[in-house]
């Protein structure tokens, strides 16, 4: 398709080797970018005139359990004005997992940066408010990581009062 | 039937303090409808004209705890929840009851997960557990009559001198 290739070398001729895969499975383009420039990317796909990616749809992250980088964090993005889809995808690794908030570009990343965040443990650097979605404030672990149990860790969430 | 058979005859009746009591506690349960997720449809549903909780004197659902003897808990309670609940069943004056209605306030129901409360017995006390996912209204009328039965074999003095415990709001 035309338009998919239009971004694709768009985003080439501006970060190089930072492109690092570019699948397009069953009419979905992804592109994976170094995590380093995810703002400078979010930035181009919004702002360019011919692209106009002015809707995040959702952010959410992978865990890999085993790979040496760890986590994906996964954007999906949208352009009313080619009625595209756009997947872009950002490896971290395991160690202080933190990659740059996007919220400067799409301000409804917020909340789904926020949920990321509860849920992963990924750190958002720069975000506005980065407090807990789901669990509540004080919670100390992260249920959608591998290790967590399904049943949670006893006792670490309070119950109310005595009978 | 009732009393009004009475009035053919003398016109009074003898009774005792304590059930005359009891029967007017049981025949006007006002429930606290605490609907927190899908069972509360049946909740609404055993309230509409077609099942009739008014036949029972419990289609008074109040929307403040403080007018309320007994809180339906209707729905998946959560950690997060479970501290309104609580707090929302401390606010209800004495004497109160509790249904826990449906397979998740009773048991977690489908919900085996870090997030939901595994039987809200952990920490409110239950009179009623009403089985079903959702449990259909003519079950969740059963518990209501259930409750009236357990309420007429109350004595008055049995709600006497409980102080007002307000120590589990504050501490929250
Ligand atoms: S018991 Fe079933 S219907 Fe009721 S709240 Fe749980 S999932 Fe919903």
């Amino acid at each position: 398709m035309e338009m998919k290739e239009l971004i694709v070398e768009k985003l080439k001729k501006n970060f190089g080797e930072f492109v690092q895969e570019v699948t397009d499975f069953r009419n979905d383009l992804s592109i994976t970018i170094a995590s380093n420039k995810i703002v400078d990317v979010a930035k181009i796909l919004k702002e360019d005139p011919e692209l106009e990616f002015v809707m995040c749809k959702d952010v959410t992250a992978i865990d890999w359990a085993t790979r040496k980088n760890r986590f994906t964090v996964v954007y999906h993005i949208y352009s009313f004005k080619n009625n595209i889809t756009l997947r872009i995808k950002a490896n971290i690794a395991e160690e202080s997992p933190a990659i740059e908030s996007v919220t400067s570009v799409w301000p409804s990343a917020n909340w789904y940066e926020r949920e990321t965040y509860d849920m992963y443990g990924i750190v958002f650097k720069n975000h506005p408010d980065l407090r807990r979605m789901y669990m509540p404030e004080g919670f100390q672990y992260h249920p959608l990581r591998k290790e967590f149990p399904v049943l949670g860790i006893p006792g670490s969430l309070p119950l109310p009062g005595k009978i | 039937m009732g009393l009004e058979a009475k009035l053919q005859q003398d016109g009074f009746i003898t009774t005792t303090i304590d059930s005359i009591i009891a029967w007017a506690r049981k025949s006007s349960v006002w429930p606290m409808p605490m609907g927190i997720s899908c069972c509360a449809i049946e909740m609404i549903a055993a309230a509409d004209p077609k099942y009739d909780l008014a036949r029972f004197g419990s289609e008074v659902m109040r929307f403040t705890p403080r007018q309320c003897d007994l809180m339906i808990v209707a729905g998946t309670v959560t950690y997060k929840m479970a501290q309104v609940v609580r707090r929302i069943y401390d606010q209800m004056p004495e004497p109160k009851w509790v249904i826990a209605m449906g397979a998740c306030t009773s048991s977690g129901g489908m919900y085996r997960s870090y997030s939901v409360v595994q039987g809200i017995d952990q920490f409110l006390p239950v009179d009623v557990y009403t089985a079903g996912c959702p449990p259909r209204p003519e079950n969740l009328i059963n518990a209501v009559m259930t409750i009236q039965q357990k309420i007429s074999k109350t004595r008055a003095r049995d709600f006497q001198d409980q102080p007002f415990d307000n120590t589990i709001i504050t501490n929250n």
